[in-house]
C-alpha cells in the first residue's frame, strides 16, 4: 500500500494519472506533461511536493550536529537562509542531496528527496548521537506545495501579503496566510525551487494541505496557473540543469563527480566522509556535461557516450526538452571532451552524435 | 475508460489490429494514455518481413521507450510516414490518423483478442 499526501482526493479530482514513486502514490501529470511544462515557463504551475521528507534538528547543539551530519556550515548560517547541502557516506559517496533551512537559533529543517528520507534520518540520528540535538521526522505533519514560475510572486502573495515578496532566493520565513479557507494558517515560505524558475514552497500543517491548495489555484488560475506533475517537474529540472537523486547523484558517485566541489568543507575530520573526500579532492573527477541530441530519438539514463570510438561516460539524464524542442541530456563524462566538442551516444544501436554543451539547458530571463 | 472500438481486434501488447487483405495495426488508446505524450516513433521499414510476438519499432514519450510487437508473420507494405514529422498524431488519433503499419500477413491464424477480451484484460 503506497503512501497518500494530504492532497491525495485533490489530484483524483483533478483526473491526474497517478504512479509509483519511491513508494508514494503521485501525480505523474494531470492534463500534458508538455503543456504543464510550458505553463512553469510561462506563467506558473502549482505542484504537490508533500512527499519529501521534512526532518527537523533541534537542541542546543542542532547546528553542530549538521556540522557533524552534512556537507554544510550550519553554525554559520544565519536565521532564514537555506543551502543546498549533501550528505555522504564514510566514502565520500552521496546518500542524498538535501536543503537545509534554518528555522532558529536551534531549529532546523532537513528536506530530503522521498525515497531516501528513513535513511537519512536514520543517518542523521546516528551522527547526531553525541549532540544535544534531537531528530524528528515530520513528513507526514507537512503539506508541501510549491509554486513556481514567473507569475509565482504575484499569485503567493495575494495568500500573504506584500511583504513576502521581499524574501530573497534561498531564504525561508514564517509567515501567517491570510484569505478565505486558510486565514490564520502558518506557512514556512521559502524562496526555493527545482524547476529552474522564481518561485516559493510552502510547508503547512497537513490538515490546512487541501485549503492552501485550493486557494493558490483561486489565486492563480486566472494568471494561467496549473497544476503540475512529476512528470513536467523532471523535464523542468533537466532544462535547469539540476541534479536528481539516482541519476545524476549515486552513492557511487562524490561531490567532485557532479559539479559540487564547492560543497565539500575545509576541515575534513570534523564531518562524517571528510576524509575520504579530502583524500581524493586532488585527483581526477568525472563531470557532469550537457548534450544536445541530433535527430528526434531521445537519449536516455545509461546510454554509453563515447568519443572517437571511446566509452568517456554515459547519460544521466536525458529526453526531450520542451523549451528548446531539442532532445537533450546529462552526462557524466571523464575529464576529455571539450565544450563544443561532438561525441556520440549509443542510442540503442544506433550512434547519434551529440554536441557537448553548459549546463544549465535553460537559464530564466533576467 | 479508453475508447476500445467493437470492430478491432487486440494483442496483450496493446495494439490494434484491424483484419483485411491488409492487416492495419496501432497501439491502443489505453496505451497511448499510458505512455503520456508521445515524442518519437519509430516504425520498420516497407518490406520488412515481421514475426509474431517479436518488437518492430518503438514508441518514445516524454518519459519512457516502449517496444511495438508484430502481431502477426508477415510483410511490412505500408507505414504511417505522417508519424515520422508528428508523432503527436498516435496520442490524438490512435485509431485513425495513428495508424502505424499494414502487414500482409502470411495466412496463418492468430489468436486476437476482441474488445470484451481486451477491456477485460485491462481492466485488470
Amino acid at each position: 500500500m503506497n503512501r497518500t499526501t494530504p492532497l491525495h482526493r485533490v489530484h483524483e479530482d483533478l483526473g491526474a494519472r497517478m504512479i509509483d514513486f519511491a513508494g508514494w502514490d503521485m501525480p505523474v501529470w494531470y492534463d500534458s506533461a508538455i503543456g504543464e511544462h510550458h505553463a512553469v515557463r510561462t506563467a506558473a504551475g502549482l505542484f504537490d511536493l508533500s512527499h519529501m521528507a521534512e526532518l527537523f534538528v533541534t537542541g542546543p547543539q542542532a547546528a553542530a550536529a549538521l556540522d557533524r551530519s552534512l556537507l554544510i556550515d550550519a553554525t554559520a548560517m544565519p536565521v532564514g537562509r537555506a543551502r543546498y547541502s549533501m550528505i555522504c557516506n564514510e566514502m565520500g559517496g552521496i546518500i542524498d542531496d538535501l536543503i537545509v533551512y534554518r528555522l532558529g537559533d536551534n531549529e532546523f529543517m532537513v528536506v530530503a528527496n522521498a525515497s531516501n528520507g528513513p535513511v537519512v534520518f536514520d543517518e542523521l540520528v546516528e551522527r547526531s548521537a553525541s549532540f544535544d540535538a534531537i531528530i524528528d521526522d515530520r513528513t507526514d505533519a507537512f503539506a508541501l506545495v510549491a509554486v513556481q514560475g514567473p507569475l509565482a510572486e504575484s499569485i503567493v502573495l495575494q495568500l500573504t501579503g506584500p511583504e513576502l515578496g521581499e524574501l530573497r532566493y534561498y531564504r525561508v520565513a514564517e509567515v501567517e496566510l491570510t484569505g478565505e479557507k486558510v486565514s490564520g494558517v502558518t506557512a514556512y515560505a521559502a524562496r526555493t525551487g527545482y524547476t529552474g524558475e522564481d518561485g516559493f514552497e510552502l510547508f503547512v500543517p497537513a490538515e490546512h494541505g487541501v485549503a492552501l491548495w485550493q486557494a493558490l489555484s483561486a489565486a492563480g488560475e486566472p494568471e494561467g496557473l496549473v497544476p503540475v506533475g512529476l512528470a513536467a517537474r523532471d523535464t523542468l529540472r533537466l532544462e535547469a540543469g539540476m541534479p536528481l537523486y539516482g541519476n545524476e547523484l549515486t552513492l557511487e558517485t562524490t561531490p567532485f563527480d557532479v559539479g559540487s566541489a564547492r560543497l565539500v568543507k575545509p576541515k575534513p575530520d570534523w564531518y562524517v566522509g571528510g576524509s575520504a573526500l579530502a583524500a581524493v579532492a586532488d585527483e581526477p573527477h568525472d563531470f557532469l556535461v550537457g548534450l544536445h541530441i541530433d535527430g528526434r530519438r531521445p537519449a536516455r539514463a545509461g546510454y554509453e557516450v563515447t568519443s572517437n570510438d571511446r566509452v568517456i561516460g554515459v547519460i544521466t539524464s536525458g529526453g526531450p526538452s520542451p523549451t528548446l524542442n531539442q532532445n537533450i541530456a546529462i552526462a557524466r563524462l571523464d575529464n576529455t571532451p571539450m565544450i563544443g566538442d561532438t561525441v556520440h551516444v549509443d542510442v540503442r544501436g544506433t550512434m547519434t552524435s551529440a554536441i557537448v554543451v553548459e549546463l544549465p539547458f535553460y537559464r530564466r530571463p533576467e | 475508460m479508453s475508447e476500445i472500438p467493437e470492430h478491432l481486434s487486440y494483442t496483450a501488447e496493446h495494439e490494434w489490429v484491424k483484419l483485411g487483405e491488409l492487416t492495419s495495426v496501432g497501439i491502443t488508446a489505453f496505451a497511448v494514455e499510458e505512455l503520456g505524450e508521445i515524442v518519437f516513433v519509430e516504425l520498420p521499414g516497407v518490406g520488412d518481413m515481421v514475426a509474431e510476438g517479436t518488437p518492430c519499432g518503438e514508441v518514445e514519450s516524454t518519459k519512457a521507450v516502449s517496444e511495438i510487437y508484430a502481431p502477426m508473420n508477415g510483410e511490412i507494405i505500408e507505414v504511417n510516414e505522417l508519424l515520422e514529422s508528428s508523432p503527436e498524431i498516435l496520442g490524438q488519433d490512435p485509431y485513425g490518423e495513428g495508424w502505424l503499419f499494414k502487414i500482409k500477413t502470411d495466412g496463418g491464424e492468430y489468436a486476437l483478442l476482441d474488445a470484451a477480451g481486451y477491456r477485460s484484460l485491462i481492466a485488470n
